[in-house]
């Protein structure tokens, strides 16, 4: 089989970024809990910035060199060593990441700042460590090169979410983090079996070497087929969604904007590594579509329970169960277009455009439901009133952010759904547009439902519980504003997340 | 039936009962140990894995082992982070129930009592 392998196995300019991308977050993390007490947020917040500023470095490398950034461990070379690359893919995501963690940790100042006259308290000091640690174990997931290193990340974001869910320390939460728990072990021992598989297969597990290696053969199906199914569960794709809502509507608001927004990303980046890289030559179109069933089945679902929920937290959270549908849909779309010997870049980008702007509203409005729930006390829908008086600028960015799910232009999500209908249409599966258009009408739903409920005016005499302060309402703003203007990446001039893809044969060619 | 087949068939029966057990069984404390079961399956069969990719004149090939070794810490680390939520469940409601909706029993020995 012809293959052309666009990044070459040395160690790029820039390619010690990465390293510093995975380093620079474990590092801060280490000295916070050196520190302890109001040193650990002033850490976490340096380290935000220069997080932020190494994902811009990297960007800066890899669109000026125009392929992969890639940094050899030790100078050694795969199949002996260990490989960090960063392709267009990986790049995009490092960045989104970068800037969803910056918002969340802009918000959780105050949220999680040490209570003066207490040297140090659990909550805050737990929730900065374990926002570092999610924040490197993601980097170590978009960069690592081979599949044993991508276990171990994903196990580290896993370590790091989990007591994310019961920061609060009530029964309920911390039933729901052992469910969580519960599941993702399921999901990283079967990812762990398949990719013992392969490697008694091929003999490698470095991501470029095992795509040149694979064969459509019972062994490949396997592990193809028990990798993909740990990694629904992890990822919370219909049926395995069970353990999220209780668990990201249970954490404090920050947390879950943290577990909705980006911890479930992860391990869908992988099994799009998976597809797209590793798999390409041995999966097939019937194997995408079922993928795809699943996906269009928690948009149904997930959107029609969030309708019924009475709680505004859980209803974001059933509204994350129906989003994680649309990133599943974009495989059979990109299978289709690759059969056709078309480029599957309006597939690819579409779902990772839905990833991102999905991190960035969803982000939002679980932070905008947390300063509801401060202001009022509570989150019963039915019981909004008076929130478009207390907080304005809140109430405008939870309702960008519900646009850009349901898809009204100019949001990321419009433009992602567009690339998905139109990649449906061209792939003539029209089946797939029809699920996205019905999803987002039943979205708009409860987005109008949630706004409508908030305009109304507050009764007579009423004063909030508690007041925000004005910088927590702007992160909030800023990022569902992100989220809402993210379909301007149309004017892009370069298609960055194509940069350095490596080139492998799509399915049913030959 | 040479032995790493053995060893491998070995591997299958333990995942097979693993699974089994985290997917039935409702107590958690169950499910972590099946968890461990069908880790201990993956780590034979990479055990076995590594014998047979084992070139003329070595034990076995070193890699797997290497990893192995990771692996091993990895689902330790797991187990005590779940033993430790189950601990803590058991102190903070005083069962350790998975059901959503389950009573919240009042601790075994309510304090200040």
């Amino acid at each position: 089989m012809p293959h052309s392998l666009s990044t070459p196995d040395v160690t790029t300019p820039g390619g010690l970024l990465l390293v510093l991308a995975v380093l620079v977050p474990f590092v801060g993390m280490l000295a916070g809990m050196v520190l302890g007490g109001r040193g650990t947020r002033r850490v976490a917040l340096a380290i935000l910035v220069a997080g932020l500023a190494i994902a811009i470095a990297i960007a800066d490398a890899l669109v000026r060199s125009g392929a992969a950034v890639v940094y050899l461990l030790g100078g050694w070379a795969p199949p002996l060593g260990v490989a960090l690359r960063a392709d267009g893919l990986a790049v995009v995501m490092l960045l989104a990441v970068a800037v969803v963690i910056g918002g969340i940790g802009a918000y959780a100042r105050a949220d999680f700042g040490t209570p003066p006259g207490v040297r140090e308290a659990r909550a805050p000091l737990l929730f900065w460590l374990l926002l570092l640690a999610v924040w490197g174990s993601l980097n170590l997931v978009f960069v690592s090169g081979d599949l044993f290193t991508l276990y171990v990340a994903l196990e580290l974001l896993t370590f790091a979410g989990v007591p994310l869910v019961s920061l609060g320390g009530s029964p309920e939460t911390l039933r729901s983090a052992l469910r969580y728990l519960l599941y993702a072990l399921f999901g990283s021992v079967l990812y762990l079996l398949g990719a013992v598989l392969l490697y008694g297969a091929y003999g490698t597990l470095d991501i470029l070497l095992l795509a040149t290696r694979v064969h459509p053969e019972p062994v490949a199906w396997a592990a193809a087929a028990l990798m993909t199914v740990g990694l629904l569960a992890k990822t919370a794709l219909f049926p395995l969604h069970l353990w999220l809502p209780p668990a990201h509507a249970g954490a404090p608001a920050a947390a879950s904007a943290v577990l909705s927004g980006l911890v479930i990303k992860g391990s869908w980046f992988l099994a799009v590594r998976l597809w797209l890289d590793v798999f390409a030559g041995v999966v097939t179109v019937p194997s995408a579509q079922t993928l795809a069933a699943l996906g269009a089945a928690a948009i149904l679902v997930g959107n029609i329970v969030a309708l019924r929920q009475a709680r505004l937290k859980l209803l974001i959270a059933y509204s994350t169960v129906a989003q994680i549908g649309y990133l599943f849909l974009m495989f059979p779309l990109a299978a289709g277009l690759a059969a056709a010997q078309l480029d599957d870049a309006a597939a690819v980008n579409g779902g990772l455009l839905q990833a991102i702007s999905h991190a960035t509203a969803k982000a939002a409005m679980f932070m905008a439901a947390g300063l509801v729930y401060t202001t009022l006390g509570h989150d019963r829908i039915a019981d909004l009133r008076g929130v478009a008086r207390a907080l304005p600028m809140t109430l405008v960015a939870f309702a960008l952010g519900g646009a850009s799910l349901i898809g009204l232009p100019p949001s990321g999500g419009f433009l992602a759904k567009w690339l998905l209908v139109s990649a449906a249409i061209t792939t003539a599966q029209w089946w797939w547009a029809l699920v996205m258009l019905v999803g987002g009408l039943l979205t708009s739903a409860y987005v109008f439902i949630v706004v409508v409920r908030a305009l109304a005016p507050a009764p007579e005499g009423w004063t909030p519980k508690a007041s925000v302060p004005c910088y927590q309402q702007a992160a909030v703003l800023a990022l569902a504003l992100g989220s809402f203007l993210l379909g301007m990446a149309v004017f892009c001039p370069v298609d960055v997340a194509g940069i350095g893809r490596a080139v492998v044969p799509g399915i049913g060619s030959p | 039936m040479n032995t790493p087949t053995l060893f491998g068939l070995c591997a299958v029966a333990l995942v097979g009962v693993g699974l089994y057990g985290l997917i039935v069984n409702p107590q958690p404390l169950r499910k972590i140990l099946a968890f461990n079961l069908i880790g201990s399956g993956v780590f034979l069969l990479f055990g076995a894995i590594a014998r047979r990719g084992a070139t003329v004149g070595m034990g076995g090939d070193p890699v797997p082992q290497a990893l192995l070794i990771t692996g091993i810490v990895v689902a330790f680390s797991a187990t005590a982070l779940a033993v430790a939520l189950v601990q803590r469940l058991f102190d903070e409601a005083g069962s350790v129930t998975l059901a959503p909706d389950a009573p919240a029993r009042a601790p075994v020995e309510p304090p200040d009592a």
